[in-house]
């Protein structure tokens, strides 16, 4: 009974001390939203109006039509022609344009006599992902334009033809691919930020001393953190969601239930590391600078952004200690891929595991520094 | 004052002004029309409580802050129009002086060297008679994060004086710094006025020091209340002051709470053993005294300060606590013992008990096996400067820090394995104010009140009981940290007591607080005592240790006196009619340990 | 005692010693706190390693499910080119089913189908081969359908005459990846590690001195000394731009020796407008720093204004050229921005002048524009 109305006292205290205070407040609704709309629209790998230009040696009809296949589709914006060498080095040297299109002066003719006519594409390697995107949204265009080709000259059809298919995202949009993650992103953040600074700022102000001097147990001061911070964490994660939901227009396919179920164990494992970092930390400084510590490398090693599978096979071992990694895998499957809990657990077990770990390690860890 | 001899002044002041707008959008008058004349070679204090406006003057008088009004001359230049000019000649030392505790002592007075423009081949003839006087020289190397409390101020003064300012600012450099360096603080200050006249403006909360100035201005408010030499000050007490000695068997600090309460007396302290009282008439009137044979004792600053400062409306129910009217009967455990005008310290049954208590942090031994005991019902005090392991102690009684080796018995149970039933029994109130900022008075009180674990009916009673006890009826929906100095120490209290505590723990309660709310919260303390609660209290203040019924002076981490009141003044011999203080005890013990140790070496 | 009253000297060279002093102290400052030394070195290394090793955006051997239906020799070949391809690793399975669950397990990260009667539509021209992906790691599955779908095509190019199907192949392309030939990610985000760690130093951690000495009260000591504001900015710029050009330092050791990322420009060049984009990103901290007074305000906003617009809208990993045009827009107050396409020109592309040139006059004006705000705002004043 003691114990219990002690807990809700603390959450209250808790609530009243984030919500009260005007800076407190607005650093758990700002940023986090702003980082959402700002990293949505910003964070993606798509290609559109990817500026290129042509250098036609042909000018044959065929080359006409293979470069207003180009300038309709949406993924690439034609910037004009060059007619040398020197000018594709240039244009490309100067970031004038990312990709130059070379067709060769007997493209027409070797197209009509041999069925086969080649063009090249320049392409600017400075940022070779973008590179790489350019060149399969080339060979897709061009495909289709060879398609049309052999159907208007009556040619015999390709023997084969590669069907794609994207099972979640049919349209390969990369902001359904990023959108549901940051929720997982940006919760991590605020969750270690929030628990690490409000201990931070207990042992600063010296409320610490005073909650200590209490009957209260180290258990139930952890619990008062705890409870608090996973409520304002799900208020964020809500958010979050909404905005991927209605504002991004990412259809949800899964079950809400699975889908917080899931996000309460993540949320719990956030607060486990930011108990974590306040365990190393005394002022709300350093409290700081130790979450941005931690966090940099979760949010690296989260396949967030680039695969695990591409990652070196020692490096995909650290990030098994990583509550991102999972918490990223988890709302992708729940949001887009709509699995169930038997799907998620194995997203589920570890993210217990880190929760479980970190709690009683700081639970430890004040207990001791008490004896 | 007298403007016409101003012109040859370092330092002129008129009618200065300076507000500040508060969060909440009033304005708050920090400075309203002072003026100033400090005269080359003087010391002029500047006394005042807490937000007296000390500090903001003193900012203004060295180009920090601009005045909203009035002018200020620096050595006959305008602070406003030409503040580098200024900034280059003033010495000024911040309250907490900037020192780069990441430096070493030398470093530390190599920049100031370079930001004034000193030669390095000028330094070491500069340096010696610094460190000479400073008696800093063995510690040249040290980072100056690991200098003591007094040595950091004496570091301080040292880098304002790498050369010798026109006028010398410097805001409450005694401050937390133990007797024997205020003392040495203040020798350096005397010889720098008396063989390089400098011209000296220093800010102080100890009223004592005002004493040793040539002019001394009394801040109240914002405003001038008194200017003019001290003994002014001292003059309006002639004739009022008078020691009396309680009668056999009563302490004087009950017999000081009895006197407080009585009208006619302006203000009651205990010391030496009796009470020193000033009354709010002279002597020609009827004397309130008359029947407890008073004998007359010379005024000093603080006597003719407390005459001159606005009496406080006696409204606040805090000073009930001293009227006994309504005793918090409630609260104690132990009210059965209705025989309180004796001693209420009679039983010997221990509270506290420590024994051989060490603590090490590395190298560092913070406490230096210490024993003491502390019986039911006294009011029991740890003295000694910032730095003497007090708070240390403090600590490892409360359970926050677990002792390195020794045992430590509290309320009868192992203060390592206290438990929530013990910590149920104690209370205990930080140093610096260390409840929730962010929530109002009330979510405070309803706060702790959880923790404790009440509910029900003794919850609303001991909640009225607290806004009642302590005043907070005004200011239960104000954000803590926003509500004013005293009703921030009133709210402490007020949540350290809420569970009817056996045992308090009262770490500095008053420092920083003006003189007036320091005697209250004593009557509080009083109260609380004769009903039955131990008090134990850290204060660095040497003259509150006459409030207590037995002390430990601590010093370097070791036990240097115990006993009661008495018994520690016992240490120092008496200089003429006046009978020793304690800080005249303190300083004889601390030399008299500091001899004994170079005798061994 | 008494006190020589020395001679004042010259107010140049006063003003030399003062600076210097401030920077003296500042030095030893930053080299005796662990915590500067945590983010201005142990941070760098930590992001420099995590980028180097941990972070690719290539896909080679990605692990697909490889669903054969009936054993045509059409369709053994064409499953004997996904197996050849360095791309692929493929894991045969027979029926669509049991790759499925291989998905769901994240056993596998895509599905290539041949179905039945391949070889009999091969000859009808009717054949297709599904590639299936899931869809949640865009960018990973668009490179999966690239390579499978270039697989499939060179396969019927070089077995279509061989299995007497004759067909015209139309345009073909061919790609010439200049800069960056093999494409590999690390050779660009190396380079992009550098605008991290010089953000770091330049503006998180200055964001935090200038408020530190407001907090712990040294500022107003040092005030009332014949110290000029601009002395003050000068002692706090020299150490953390030296601090910087060592951060520097390190990273272009580490991704030319230990990443082999080529640096195909001139290292004068690139040391030069990294001071810049250092001065940049001082200023800002600085400025940040003076205004905040506050170690919490100024790390908050330090993150927000800094480092994640470094990291996000500064073309560093992800292409400024695919952000909604209002994204883009914003983008063109980040100074990292700038710095990103000089730091690619010059590693990647060599000293490209006309990349070089406009975007580190950009940078200049910021430099300028920045330090003259926090000039201005350094008063030698409280309130």
């Amino acid at each position: 009974m003691n114990v219990l109305l002690r807990i809700i006292a603390l959450v209250l205290k808790e609530l009243a001390t984030v919500f009260k205070e005007p800076r407190s407040r607005m650093t758990i609704i700002v940023p986090p939203l702003l980082q959402m709309f700002v990293f949505g629209y910003a964070a993606s790998f798509d290609l559109h109006q990817a500026r290129f230009a042509v250098w036609d040696q042909d000018h044959g009809p065929a080359a006409t039509q293979l470069i207003s296949d180009m300038r309709a589709s949406n993924v690439f914006l034609y910037a004009g022609e060059v007619s040398s060498p020197a000018a594709v080095r240039r244009c490309i040297d100067n970031k004038k344009v990312m990709m130059v299109l070379e067709i060769p002066a007997e493209f027409q003719r070797n197209l009509t006599s041999r069925g086969n006519g080649r063009v090249e594409a320049i392409v600017d390697g400075r940022n070779s992902n973008t590179a790489g995107t350019a060149l399969i949204y080339l060979s897709s265009i061009i495909s289709e334009f060879n398609n049309q080709w052999r159907a208007a000259n009556h040619l015999p059809r390709a023997p084969v033809d590669a069907v794609v298919r994207a099972w979640y995202n049919p349209e390969f949009e990369s902001r359904w691919d990023i959108v549901p993650g940051l929720i997982g992103l940006l919760t991590l953040l605020q969750m270690i930020l929030l628990t690490a600074m409000s201990v931070a700022r207990e042992r600063e102000q010296g409320t610490l001393d005073q909650l200590l001097v209490t009957p209260m147990g180290p258990l139930e001061i952890i619990a008062g953190k705890c409870v608090p911070t996973l409520l304002i964490g799900l208020g964020q994660a809500t958010a979050a969601l909404l905005v991927a939901r209605f504002w991004f227009g990412i259809p949800f396919a899964g079950s809400y239930g699975v889908l917080y179920l899931g996000l309460g164990i993540f949320l719990l494992a956030s607060i486990g590391v930011g108990l974590f970092v306040s365990t190393f930390t005394a002022t709300m400084q350093q409290a700081m600078l130790g979450t941005f510590l931690f966090m940099v490398p979760f949010a690296i090693l989260s396949g967030l952004t680039t695969p695990i599978t591409s990652m070196p096979p020692l490096v995909q071992h650290i990030t098994l200690i990583d509550p991102l990694r999972y918490a990223v895998t988890l709302i992708h499957e729940v949001y887009l891929q709509a699995y169930g809990l038997n799907g998620i657990w194995p997203q589920l077990w570890p993210l217990m595991l880190i929760a479980a770990a970190t709690l009683l390690w700081s639970s430890w860890a004040f207990w001791r520094k008490l004896n | 004052m007298n403007i016409a001899d101003a012109s040859t002044a370092k330092l002129r002041c008129a009618h200065v002004h300076r507000s500040f707008r508060r969060k909440n959008g009033s304005m708050l008058r920090a400075v309203v029309d002072v003026s100033l004349v400090a005269r080359p070679g003087t010391v002029t204090a500047l006394v005042g409580p807490d937000g007296a406006g000390k500090t903001t003057l003193l900012r203004m008088i060295t180009a920090l802050i601009t005045p909203d009004q009035g002018s200020i001359e620096v050595a006959g230049l305008n602070v406003v129009k030409s503040p580098a000019a200024v900034q280059a000649m003033v010495g000024y030392m911040p309250q907490r002086f900037g020192l780069y505790e990441d430096l070493t002592v030398e470093e530390n007075l190599n920049l100031y060297a370079d930001l004034h423009g000193v030669r390095p081949g000028d330094r070491a003839a500069i340096y010696e008679p610094l460190m000479k006087m400073t008696a800093l020289a063995p510690f040249m190397h040290r980072l100056a994060g690991r200098l003591s409390g007094g040595m950091k101020q004496k570091l301080g003064l040292a880098c304002t004086l790498v050369r010798t300012p026109e006028l010398l600012v410097l805001d409450e450099p005694t401050v937390g710094v133990d007797p024997v360096s205020r003392r040495e603080l203040w020798e350096i200050i005397t010889r720098l006025v008396g063989d390089n006249g400098l011209t000296v403006l220093m800010s102080t909360p100890y009223l004592d020091e005002a004493d040793r100035c040539d002019a001394a201005l009394v801040l109240y408010e914002g405003r001038v209340i008194s200017d003019g030499p001290p003994k002014a000050m001292r003059d309006l007490a002639a004739g009022r002051v008078f020691r009396v000695s309680p009668p056999v068997g009563q302490t004087p600090r009950y017999m000081q709470a009895r006197l407080m309460a009585q009208p006619g007396i302006v203000d009651a302290v205990p010391e030496g053993g009796q009470v020193r009282c000033v009354t709010a008439t002279g002597s020609q009137t009827v004397n309130p005294l008359a029947n407890l044979m008073p004998q007359a004792a010379v005024p000093r600053f603080e006597d003719g300060f407390m005459i001159t400062l606005p009496q406080k409306p006696h409204t606040d129910s805090s000073a009930n606590a001293a009227d006994h009217k309504t005793p918090p009967d409630k609260t104690p455990v132990h009210n059965s013992n209705k025989n309180q005008t004796s001693n209420p310290a009679a039983s010997q049954d221990p509270v506290v008990e420590v024994h051989d208590l060490v603590r090490r942090f590395g190298e560092f031994i913070a406490v230096n096996h210490v024993s003491f005991t502390v019986r039911r019902r006294e009011i029991f005090g740890l003295l000694g400067p910032n730095g003497a392991g007090k708070s240390t102690t403090f600590r490892m009684l409360c359970g926050l820090l677990p002792p390195t080796s020794g045992t430590l018995r509290v309320a009868g149970v192992d203060a390592r394995r206290a438990g929530a039933a013990a910590r149920q029994r104690l209370g205990y109130v930080a140093q610096k104010f260390s409840l929730y900022g962010h929530l109002t008075m009330a979510g405070n009180l309803a706060f702790f009140a959880s923790a404790y674990g009440l509910h029900g009916r003794k919850r609303r009673e001991r909640l009225a009981w607290a806004i009642e006890e302590f005043g907070l009826a005004d200011y239960l929906q104000i954000l803590s940290g926003a509500a004013p100095g005293g009703y921030k120490q009133r709210l402490a209290m007020a949540c350290a007591l809420l569970h009817e505590p056996e045992l308090l723990f009262l770490d500095e309660p008053t420092s920083g607080v003006d003189p007036l709310a320091r005697r209250e919260f004593w009557q509080l303390i009083n109260t609380l005592a004769e009903c039955g609660v131990t008090v134990v209290v850290t204060t660095h203040f040497m003259e509150e240790a006459e409030y207590c019924d037995r002390l430990i002076i601590l010093n370097n981490g070791r036990i240097l006196a115990q006993g009661s009141p008495a018994e520690v003044r016992r240490h120092a011999t008496a200089k003429g009619s006046q009978p020793p203080t304690m800080e005249d005890a303190f300083i004889a013990i601390v030399e008299a340990s500091a001899a004994a140790a170079g005798g061994k070496a | 005692m008494n006190v020589p009253i020395p001679n004042p000297p010259p107010p140049a060279f006063a003003s030399l010693r003062r600076t210097l002093a401030l920077v003296y102290k500042e030095s030893v400052q930053i080299l005796r706190d662990p915590s500067s030394i945590a983010i201005s070195i142990v941070l760098p290394i930590v992001l420099i390693v995590l980028f180097g090793y941990g972070l690719s955006l290539d896909i080679q051997q990605v692990p697909i499910a490889l669903v054969v239906e009936g054993s045509s020799p059409a369709a053994t070949s064409l499953a004997g080119s996904f197996r050849l391809t360095r791309y692929f690793n493929p894991q045969t399975v027979p029926t669509l089913h049991a790759a499925e669950i291989l998905l769901q397990q994240r056993r596998v990260l895509g599905i290539v189908w041949i179905r039945q009667g391949f070889s009999r539509d091969f000859q009808a021209r009717r054949a297709r081969v599904a590639v299936l992906v899931p869809g949640a790691d865009v960018n990973r599955d668009r490179l999966i359908q690239g390579y499978a779908t270039s697989v499939i095509q060179q396969w019927s190019q070089q077995h279509a005459g061989r299995l007497g199907v004759v067909w015209q192949p139309g345009a073909t392309l061919e790609s010439r990846v200049w800069f960056n030939d093999a494409m590999r990610s690390r050779l660009f985000l190396v380079p992009g590690v550098i605008v991290l760690v010089m953000t770091l130093i330049g503006a998180l951690m200055t964001a935090l001195v200038v408020s530190r000495e407001w907090e712990r009260g040294t500022m107003e000591s040092l005030f009332v000394t014949p110290v000029r504001a601009g002395e003050i900015l000068l002692g706090k710029t020299i150490p953390y731009f030296m601090l910087g050009m060592i951060g520097l330092a390190l990273c272009i050791f580490s991704a030319t020796v230990l990443f082999k990322v080529p640096l195909i420009g001139s290292v004068w060049v690139l040391a030069f407008a990294s001071g810049l984009y250092l001065l940049v990103a001082l200023a800002l901290g600085l400025l940040i720093s003076t205004v905040a007074k506050n170690q919490f305000v100024a790390i908050q906003v330090a993150m927000l204004v800094t480092f994640l617009p470094a990291f996000i809208l500064s073309g560093f990993i992800f292409d400024l050229r695919s952000m909604p045009s209002f994204i883009q827009a914003v983008t063109f107050v980040v100074p990292a921005r700038y710095y990103v396409a000089i730091l690619q020109t010059i590693f990647l592309a060599g000293d490209v002048w006309a990349v070089l040139l406009p975007n580190g006059a950009v940078l200049l004006a910021m430099a300028v524009v920045l330090l003259a705000l926090t000039r201005a705002k350094t008063r030698k004043r409280l309130l």
